[in-house]
């Protein structure tokens, strides 16, 4: 059987939810996402510091989504919108959790998944090695991403990138990530 | 030379480069998903400051957020800077960051490691 978009989006939707959006990611869409949680993490009276890094975290995350969206066959467009994508943010316990969700061709994903986890088994130093070498010596694609989106998340959290990659079918896989900005840091 | 002068939005910085005074300010975000195309006018201008820059060039940075994506086009910035430091004018960056920003602070840092002009990081205490 495949992966079941719906009922993981409604998993994911539980605890406290900032913002929970699936559909075509495009830059209103991320404009309009950006103003929402920002007046949201306002209401929550969060420190700057921690407004601050569940703001960019969410930027990277939703422009990674943007640049790295697939567009999808005919056959799909049915039921998912051309740029399907998922978010949920949503704070529980004492932590942000971020949340994206997208599909993958199935060619794509030992190179994601080698890039996590080698970002995951870097040191903090590693990391900002890993970044400046990146910042200086690769160009910007056409689209604008710079291959910096998830050492950037890394770096600023402090935490793992969580992720599983769900078969939809002969072709797609469907990626999630989860991102943790803890409150207490 | 002609100022250059740009008003920010929600997603771009506010900009103004003054070839008279020699004052260079970028403040405000720059989270744009693509930013090359915002960037493009600004590395143009110092393009053509580094023809007859002024002896001292002041370069005030006062960012809130930006994202990756602005991190390679604000680098791009720099570089152009650090031609005309090499030469015989002089360039210093200053770096704004808010009070308690670590990530701002670091994000100075890695710059100043990377690019040969002076930074000053200036904590802005509210």
């Amino acid at each position: 059987m495949s992966f079941d978009i719906n009922e993981y989006y409604s998993r994911l939707s539980g605890g406290d939810v900032l913002m929970a959006f699936k559909g075509s990611i495009s830059s209103e869409l991320i404009s309009n996402v950006l103003e929402v949680v920002e007046s949201r993490l306002d209401e929550y009276d969060e420190s700057s510091k921690i407004r601050k890094k569940v703001y960019n975290v969410l930027v990277e995350s939703l422009q990674n989504l943007y640049h790295h969206i697939e567009v999808l066959p005919e056959g799909m467009q049915k039921e998912f919108d051309d740029k399907f994508g998922i978010l949920v943010v949503s704070r529980q316990d004492e932590k942000y959790k971020i949340s994206t969700g997208n599909f993958i061709t199935q060619d794509k994903v030992d190179v994601l998944r080698n890039k996590i986890d080698k970002i995951n088994s870097m040191s903090r130093e590693e990391l900002k090695d890993m970044y400046k070498f990146i910042l200086n010596h690769q160009r910007l694609s056409e689209k604008g991403g710079g291959g910096l989106g998830l050492v950037d998340i890394a770096r600023k959290t402090g935490n793992q990138l969580e992720y599983t990659f769900e078969r939809y079918d002969d072709l797609y896989y469907f990626f999630n990530l989860d991102v943790y900005v803890e409150i207490a840091m | 030379m002609e100022a250059l002068s740009i008003e920010g939005t929600a997603k771009t910085p506010s900009v103004k480069f003054d070839g008279h005074e020699g004052v260079i300010e970028i403040k405000g975000r720059s989270i744009p998903e693509n930013s090359i195309e915002f960037y493009k006018p600004l590395v143009e201008w110092l393009e053509e400051y580094s023809g007859t820059p002024l002896d001292l060039t002041q370069v005030n940075v006062q960012l809130e957020y930006f994202n990756t994506s602005s991190s390679k086009c604000i680098l791009d910035v720099f570089k152009k800077l650090e031609a005309i430091h090499k030469g015989k004018s002089e360039v210093i960056i200053n770096w704004y960051y808010e009070e308690d920003d670590e990530d701002m602070l670091e994000a100075g840092e890695d710059y100043e490691s990377i690019i040969r002009v002076p930074f000053k990081m200036i904590e802005i205490v509210e």
